[in-house]
């Protein structure tokens, strides 16, 4: 590790209005080393990487850059500085080739062309071509160079993002959430690529919250809260639970004591019999004689990863007569049988349902609150078709407080709070029936650490009050600290079933990558 | 103050609109000043105008509201021309096919059919949206032809007005007639008025206040959640369709009963197409719409006068007018990333 720090901020504010973003923000990166920058949503990372990448200035302080104060007036004073920055959402063009995107806007001329106005040089995409496979080579970042992006998978679309800031002589690559949209397998790739670009000299800071990723690749770790540092260490010598507790700024419980069951025997709030789930075009088999059940009062996991079956299954329960995917087999929510009910009868029975997606399926984000509250419950507020969005403001408001819901504002906007406070909305709406049986997706995706403590505390509450809980997860940690229950999903197919602490992360862990245990 | 901005803001981008249109007419070589004073005077100058003004806006608002409640649940209409001719020929079809039908009952059935068979045209290109998930726009730019040519047929070989040469059905019964306002001289504006206002406040009410107004603006917003929550997406899909064309065929209540006693072909100057204009310049809420309709029945009326009382300007003006209004409007966004760049600024 160098001995000069690659980047420093000393002192750093920066103010948005009567908004301070970063407060007295200090630490430093050491050249040729992975350094993670945590905290939850809101807490000022973002803020701190655009202004070392040159999209916003500074109200004061000062940011060194190998011991020089920086003075940038745009981004691309930082990308000539040899600052990249990969974006939480890419910014590729979906129909040009990979080729293409990573010359967009540094396209090389031909040699012999300067003589004719820029934007009629000839560009010399074989010259590229050459620099780049020899880039990829050397990072190991294989590359289809002619698809067009719109055919490319996210992991490669990551890397094609990574290649652009290389082609650019980036020696400081900044990537904001990089893990938020991969698979476990291509995050495990995405590691062993930035080990890659440390050994060839170049400095990584990852943005994060997942504190087990930040354990796994990074150096040293610098943690925000509220605008300011609250921490700076070096990551073998702390613990997930430190991390937690500083970004947090309180005691954290990571995995919660979920405690033993007690399954009401006779009551099944779910029961799949012989599921069979064929896409229509296809014939492609989705879910493949799927038989299990929830019985009342326990938590049943299904682990696996994602594209295995979890969106049919929960489509078996909610949407039984999807055009796009026929579902044979029978599926019995409460007792009555899903085929013959349509979605409202099935969730007025009692049936909660947290979204996998919550800004596509969970919400109305240009909606107020209040609205979003009413969301599905609102046939309970309203007599002769009329809605009393005063009954609904009271009951949301008790919700809120309930939940911790931030801000309180009813007529906030949904798409303007944080994805933790937007999945307690849900959250609160989905719980506010007090539902017999409970179906939880993905429930604490792209959540603080904070809020999935408290969504956790919840999911465990309902089932301790007599719910079956189906949770559907690929964090292999929540399905194990949670479900009491596991059973594993690989290609359509249930492939292993355990009780609570029967089986270790690594036997599942196996099971859901197809091989056996 | 912010708040005040906000809430002043249509109106600022309206005034805008209108003073850029203004000042080109200084490139025609007239003085804007001039021009406007033709229009106001066109429009507003007595009773008379005052009431053409009202009466082109009524089925500028009702096909207004029409296309506002289709987008409101994500849909699309630009057949609102379409359901609006079939309305009127329902109305007009009402009317002559039993034309001694008394007073107070008479209006109210031919109301009815009008709304109906409006509705059963939108209907359709709401059933093929929900059940077979072909896109609304095409079916209704379609339907709009198929329209045309029904309500060609039906006049020219049923219901043909055997005492004239126009392409009329015969003239409805006397009982159909509604009332005029006298107040207004012979510019026709009659209770229909009346009713595409209550229309606009029942719009209102429905979207606010209903379960049904509820789940449509759901659906609008995001189907995949409105399902998620148990709302039938594509029984949303077909009653808001439904709901536009019925609204957009109440237009011949206006035409028929409060005007030319009969239905004539090719009375609509694009009241359905303009309609768009006017949902998007209202921002879809029943009270803007309203507001656009005004706006847009203004100028029509004062432009008419153009033609006379100017040397350089035409009547067509108006639709100079009417095209940088809607530009200026739909310049929203220019505001709020002005105001972002204001607060970097600062900060």
């Amino acid at each position: 590790m160098g001995a000069d720090p690659a980047i420093q901020f000393r002192s750093v504010t920066k103010r948005f209005g009567d908004c301070v973003a970063n407060a007295e923000v200090s630490f430093s990166v050491s050249a040729g080393s992975i350094h993670g920058l945590i905290g939850e949503n809101g807490a000022g990372k973002s803020t701190a990487m655009k202004l070392l990448y040159g999209m916003y200035g500074v109200s004061s302080g000062e940011i060194l850059l190998g011991g020089k104060a920086v003075e940038w007036k745009s981004p691309s004073d930082a990308i000539a500085a040899g600052i990249g920055m990969v974006h939480q959402h890419f910014m590729l063009a979906d129909p040009y080739t990979a080729l293409d995107n990573v010359l967009l806007g540094a396209e090389p001329m031909r040699a012999g062309s300067g003589w004719l106005p820029r934007f009629l040089r000839p560009i010399d995409r074989v010259g590229a071509r050459k620099r780049l496979e020899d880039l990829s080579r050397r990072y190991g970042l294989t590359v289809p160079w002619d698809e067009p992006v719109s055919r490319i998978s996210v992991g490669v679309q990551q890397r094609i993002e990574i290649l652009k800031l290389l082609y650019r002589d980036a020696r400081i690559l900044i990537l904001d959430e990089p893990t938020a949209v991969l698979t476990p397998q291509e995050t495990v790739e995405l590691f062993v690529n930035l080990r890659k670009l440390q050994a060839e000299g170049k400095t990584v800071i990852i943005i994060t919250h997942k504190l087990k990723e930040v354990m796994s690749v990074t150096d040293r770790v610098t943690v925000m809260r509220a605008g300011r540092v609250t921490g700076e260490v070096d990551t073998s010598k702390t613990t997930p639970q430190e991390l937690a507790d500083l970004m947090v700024g309180r005691k954290v419980v990571l995995a919660i004591e979920a405690g033993a069951a007690k399954v009401r025997e006779g009551a099944s709030a779910l029961v799949f019999e012989r599921v069979v789930a064929e896409e229509r075009a296809s014939k492609r088999r989705l879910l493949d004689d799927v038989s299990f059940s929830v019985r009342a009062g326990e938590i049943v996991g299904i682990a696996g990863v994602e594209g295995n079956g979890q969106s049919e299954l929960l489509q078996a329960v909610l949407h039984p007569s999807d055009p796009h995917c026929r579902a044979s087999g029978t599926v019995r929510v409460l007792g009555a049988e899903a085929n013959a009910l349509d979605a409202a009868a099935i969730k007025g029975m009692g049936v909660g349902f947290i979204p996998e997606d919550r800004h596509r399926e969970g919400l109305l984000l240009d909606a107020s609150l209040v609205e979003n509250f009413a969301l599905g419950l609102h046939r309970d507020f309203s007599s002769y078709g009329l809605i009393s969005w005063k009954r609904i403001s009271t009951r949301a408001h008790a919700a809120f407080e309930e939940y911790d819901v931030r801000p309180r504002a009813l007529d906030a906007q949904a798409g303007r709070l944080s994805g933790g406070n937007q999945q307690k909305v849900v959250i609160a709406r989905e719980f506010e029936r007090k539902p017999r049986l409970l179906i939880a997706a993905q429930p604490t995706r792209g959540v603080d650490v904070g809020a999935i403590e408290f969504i956790h505390r919840r999911i465990v509450r309902a089932r301790d009050e007599g719910a079956g809980v189906l949770l559907v997860s690929s964090e292999l940690d929540e399905i194990t600290s949670l479900a009491d229950r596991i059973l594993v999903l690989y290609e359509g197919r249930i492939v292993g079933e355990f009780a609570r602490g029967q089986a270790g992360e690594s036997e599942i862990g196996l099971l859901m990558g197809g091989g056996h245990a | 103050m912010n708040r005040f901005l906000t809430t002043l803001r249509p109106f600022l981008a309206v005034a805008l609109g209108l003073t850029l249109g203004l000042g080109l007419t200084i490139i025609a070589g007239e003085s804007p000043i001039h021009v406007l004073k033709v229009l106001a005077k066109s429009a507003f100058g007595s009773p008379y105008d005052i009431g053409m003004t009202l009466f082109y806006a009524t089925p500028l608002l009702l096909t207004g509201l029409s296309v506002s409640i289709a987008l409101q649940a994500g849909l699309f209409n630009v057949g609102a021309e379409g359901q609006l001719v079939l309305g009127t020929l329902a109305a007009a079809a009402v009317g002559a096919s039993y034309p001694n039908l008394p007073s107070p009952l008479a209006p109210i059935l031919a109301g009815l059919a009008a709304f109906t068979v409006g509705a059963a045209w939108g209907a359709i290109p709401g059933w093929l949206r929900a059940k077979r998930g072909s896109h609304e726009v095409i079916n209704t730019i379609m339907l709009n032809f198929v329209a045309a040519g029904l309500a060609s047929y039906v006049t020219l070989y049923w219901l043909k007005n055997p005492d004239s040469q126009n392409p009329e059905t015969a003239p409805v019964g006397p009982g159909y007639l509604i009332h005029q306002f006298a107040t207004f001289g012979d510019s026709h504006v009659s209770t229909a008025s009346l009713l595409a206002l209550a229309v606009a406040g029942g719009l209102a009410f429905l979207l606010r206040r209903t379960v049904l107004g509820f789940e449509l603006r759901a659906v609008g917003q995001s189907p995949r959640a409105a399902r998620a929550a148990g709302i039938s997406v594509g029984r949303m899909q077909i009653i808001a369709m439904a709901l536009a064309g019925g609204v957009a065929g109440l237009v011949g209540v206006g035409e028929v009963l409060g005007n030319a006693g009969k239905f004539r072909l090719g009375f609509s100057p694009d009241y359905g197409f303009i309609g768009i204009a006017v949902a998007l310049l209202g921002r879809t809420r029943p009270l803007g719409v309203l507001a656009a309709a005004l706006l847009f029945g203004a100028l029509h009326k004062g432009s008419a006068d153009l033609d006379l009382e100017t040397e350089n300007v035409t009547r067509e003006l108006s639709l100079v007018l009417q095209s940088l209004v809607i530009f200026c409007v739909s310049a929203d966004g220019l505001w709020s990333w002005m105001n972002t760049i204001r607060k970097e600024k600062r900060a």
